[in-house]
């Protein structure tokens, strides 16, 4: 049988072939789910990892995806490394983007193109709000943030319903749950014209290479990580631990509420019930798959897009489910965590468990 | 009066999909081992169970198939964790997410379906007795199992052998280790067992509760099952009764409804949730309280020979 080894230092070849082999065997699992489905899987799978890069246009349409998750992910990566298990992104993400919704309604005739600066920032201070109750109640009461951070989830997505449902209803809707559509001037702008990929994309670079900075450039990002591997040395040091916990909460509350911003003044442009699309949850397995480093996010970002991609091009080409998306999301983080035991530990053979472990 | 018996016949059943997957949870938790995929197995559960109802007919083997799936569903984290030592709360994570997404995939052709005709139940011929009749006594018999199991596992935990040997592991994983119990072997059966019942709330709640498949229609209670083990302090009875209030606050809203009470129905949707946040914040505030009933080794990995 085979046996755990642990390895005298962690394998650094190990961990950067970890999530290529994690993905190599999502692949095969999709393959024989294709197959299983009756559908021909090399169509099915070229959906997924040849179709949303085939053109100029299709990395366009995938930057619209991959924006919010590179920022929600960058901001889950600062919290995970600080040991602190911020789940409700999709909450902060959704205040987010009713703060900048509310600033994007307020757009009238006269109003300028600055306002779209507006936009962000209010995304930002929603987001953090949103996490800033989690890191309080966390601080003051000792809380779960797991916990804490999900039912703020459901709470904020009732705010939405509330809130389109009701007093920012667009009144000239035909009773849609929806608010007006907002001003063009509050357009979030495009990169180039014809396609769909906006400012986001500079702004979630931008966030990589300050992310990148923060994390290994700087004191406080030095102390958080210190916090999250080893609290007794953290504490010898002097790292203050609530220091850690509130940045690392308005941290990422504010990336994922300035994604929130992004969606709400750009592809949507205006609220509806389906402002949460699962970039929140997706985002907790793209800052693991990209080993919680903003680059590594980035290409993680862009391979869980091309998921998104692929499950709506099965669904109109194929007819099978969109939901697929979910699974093939869950199966890499799956086949991840079970490679990445490989950095720690080696695959050993043992013919038998009376022969024992090698001296 | 008649519809406060209705809100606590409500109650009970809501609670009920709320005490099964908590004391799930609990056994898991007691052995040192954190399953954050609650939500994921319960998904899955659910489909696993409404599929089945729709194509045989019982519920007695949905609740089986629900209950087998909810199993498979903690084996694949078991394996993880206990055996390939991957991080806790990210398997269990991954599970969550994991599990909403297949079952999404696996019920699409099921949203439609309806089940057969929903039996109801009139216990000891009290079911026509005014108030404590309609509220007590006309529950499908898996709302009285769950007591019983509440009950049976208190036996376990505090009165048998193997109950001690289960709370040592999550006590002190290293003495029960040189005693020589299997600690890896047992925390894979807890886990095993915790999914079982977890699989069974969740077919109870397609089934029997809503009856109907939704995607992602367990809304949050396999977290609120998480934070219920938390605020019982670990013991099976305070597991149920939490269950019981929580059902109440997710019933309160359609009460509060029926009387007419002029507040959005939102505002009240958030109730259960913002209730869970208020509760945790009230037993948390002493960090004393819950280190001393936590399983002193829960969440910790355990791995002999390093």
């Amino acid at each position: 049988m085979f046996k755990l080894e642990p390895r005298p230092a962690p394998s650094r070849w190990m961990s950067l072939a970890s999530p290529l082999i994690a993905l190599l065997c999502t692949v095969l699992i999709g393959t024989v789910m294709f197959a299983a489905l009756g559908k021909p899987p090399l169509t099915g799978l070229s959906m997924f990892f040849f179709e949303p890069i085939k053109s100029a246009y299709a990395w366009a349409e995938l930057s619209v995806k991959a924006v919010p998750l590179v920022l929600i992910a960058l901001g889950l990566a600062v919290c995970f490394r600080g040991n602190l298990w911020n789940i409700g992104a999709e909450g902060q993400f959704v205040v987010g983007a009713l703060a900048a919704g509310w600033v994007a309604m307020q757009a009238g005739p006269g109003t300028s193109r600055g306002i779209v600066v507006a936009i962000l920032l209010a995304g930002v201070l929603g987001g953090m709000a949103w996490a800033g109750v989690v890191a309080l109640l966390r601080d003051r009461f000792n809380a779960s943030e797991i916990l804490v951070s999900l039912m703020l989830v459901y709470v904020a997505e009732m705010l939405l319903s509330w809130l389109v449902y009701g007093p920012w209803k667009d009144p000239a809707g035909y009773n849609f749950p929806q608010t007006i559509t907002f001003d063009a001037v509050t357009k979030i702008p495009r990169l180039f014209s014809g396609v769909r990929a906006n400012i986001g994309v500079l702004i979630a670079l931008l966030a990589t290479a300050l992310a990148w900075a923060f994390l290994f450039r700087t004191y406080r990002g030095f102390a958080l990580q210190v916090g999250g591997l080893a609290p007794a040395a953290a504490r010898y040091a002097g790292f203050s631990s609530r220091t850690a916990l509130w940045t690392a909460l308005l941290v990422s509350g504010g990336m994922a509420g300035l994604a929130g911003a992004l969606e709400a003044a750009g592809p949507l442009g205006q609220l509806t019930p389906y402002v949460p699309a699962g970039y929140g949850f997706a985002a907790i397995i793209v800052a693991f798959v990209g080993r919680l480093h903003p680059v590594g996010i980035v290409f993680s970002a862009v391979l869980m897009s091309m998921f998104y991609i692929g499950g709506e091009l099965a669904q109109s080409r194929l007819g099978l489910p969109k939901a697929l998306t979910g699974v093939f999301q869950g199966l890499l983080q799956f086949t991840l965590l079970a490679c990445d035991t490989l950095i720690h530990y080696r695959l050993r053979w043992v013919r038998s468990a009376a022969a024992g472990a090698p001296a | 009066m008649n519809e406060l018996a209705l809100l606590i016949a409500a109650s009970l059943n809501a609670g009920t999909v709320l005490a099964l997957a908590g004391i799930g949870l609990l056994i898991n938790e007691r052995s040192g081992v954190l399953n954050l995929g609650a939500e994921g197995m319960m998904l899955v559960a659910a489909i696993a169970g409404f599929a089945t109802c729709v194509h045989t007919g019982s519920d007695w083997l949905a609740f089986g198939a629900g209950g087998l799936a909810g199993a498979l569903m903690a084996l694949i984290f078991g394996v993880l964790v206990i055996g390939l030592n991957t991080n806790q709360y990210a398997s269990g994570l991954a599970l969550s997410l994991f599990g909403g997404g297949f079952s999404a995939f696996a019920g699409i052709r099921y949203t439609q379906e309806k089940l057969p005709p929903r039996p109801s139940f009139d216990w000891l011929g009290l079911g026509e007795v005014p108030f404590i009749g309609p509220a007590l006594f006309k529950h499908h018999p898996m709302v009285y199992l769950a007591v019983v199991l509440v009950i049976g596992l208190t036996w376990f935990l505090y009165r048998s052998r193997a109950g001690l040997v289960l709370r040592a592991v999550g006590e002190s994983p290293e003495s029960a280790h040189a005693l020589g119990y299997s600690v890896r072997g047992i925390r894979l059966l807890a886990v095993a067992v915790g999914g079982a019942l977890c699989g069974v709330a969740g077919a109870y709640l397609s089934v029997i509760y809503t009856p109907l498949w939704v995607e992602g229609m367990t809304a949050g209670k396999g977290w609120i099952a998480l934070a219920l083990t938390t605020f019982a302090t670990w013991r099976p009875v305070r597991v149920l009764l939490g269950a019981y209030l929580f059902g109440g606050v997710t019933m309160l809203q359609f009460f509060l409804q029926g009387r007419g009470v002029e507040i959005a129905s939102q505002w009240l949707s958030m109730l259960p949730y913002v209730s869970t946040i208020v509760v945790l914040v009230l037993i948390s505030r002493n960090p004393t309280w819950i280190r001393v009933n936590m399983p002193a080794s829960l969440g910790k990995a355990f791995f002999p020979g390093r």
